[in-house]
């Protein structure tokens, strides 16, 4: 296997403002490890999405982003409230999200649709009143 | 389409990334929900929208997108052009309401981009 480079961070959840700034670093990581704009773009998106969804509904987390040659890998955990019907979840434009947030721009239930669509595989972990994990994969 | 034509068919002040309006936009999106606009990736984009928040710029920036246009007569706050402005991204704000600059951008052939998944 070959080297890995492990970057990690930990998501404000009180802070909506400063919500998505580990993924803009992460982008800034990988464009200097060299990696295709296409592949950067993928994880960034996929990540800047769980990042938003750490803070609307879990307030806060930490976002691992393991980088190997050939793939990366982003896990999400969070101690949240959990997500007590995944497939529902996962239907695009289902959001339990506050209005406020949907003033704000997101909120629309295009979150995880959108990580799936940008990852090569999803696993979503979740316990009600624990929290969840999601680890995504992106091939290079 | 280079950004300065965006600027003055819109009639739209620059509010940062004035040495950079010679850049070439292929398409354009317009939008004030951001996981739409995460959810269609487009070449050297435009974002046209009314949220003038810090997740409208790091959206852009996910998207590789070159310009913000802020419409309705919306200027954003100044910590929003900063940080467009450490990203590279111009930011041009004009009084046209969504539809018509849609409109008017359409009109003069730049147009919404092939939609590529992933």
């Amino acid at each position: 296997m070959a080297d890995c480079v492990r970057l990690r961070y930990v998501i404000d959840g009180e802070n909506f403002t400063s919500a998505g700034e580990a993924s803009v670093k992460v982008k800034r990581s990988l464009r200097q490890m060299g990696f295709s704009p296409e592949v950067i773009r993928k994880v960034s998106v996929a990540m800047y999405e769980g990042e938003i969804n750490m803070v609307i509904h879990a307030r806060g987390g930490v976002a691992t982003v393991d980088v190997y040659e050939d793939r990366i890998v982003i896990v999400l955990e969070d101690e949240g409230p959990g997500i007590p019907d995944i497939p529902l979840a996962m239907q695009a434009g289902y959001s339990t999200a506050p209005d406020n947030i949907r003033s704000l721009g997101f909120g629309a239930g295009m979150g995880l649709p959108n990580m799936k669509k940008y990852t090569d595989d999803m696993k979503i972990e979740s316990v009600v009143g624990k929290g969840t994990t999601i680890t995504m994969t992106v091939n290079v | 389409m280079k950004i300065s034509e965006i600027a003055s068919l819109l009639n739209a002040e620059v509010l940062c990334g004035n040495g950079e309006l010679d850049r070439e936009v292929k398409s354009a999106c317009g939008c004030d929900m951001m996981s739409d606009v995460l959810a269609f990736v487009k070449e050297q984009a435009v974002l046209i929208t009314g949220l003038c928040n810090p997740q409208v710029v790091r959206t852009a920036q996910m998207m590789d997108m070159v310009c913000i246009v802020f419409v309705r007569g919306k200027r954003p706050p100044k910590e929003v052009v900063e940080l467009a402005e450490k990203a590279d991204i111009v930011v041009l704000a004009t009084n046209e309401r969504m539809y018509v600059a849609c409109g008017m951008l359409y009109q003069s052939g730049l147009s919404g981009g092939g939609v590529v998944n992933g």
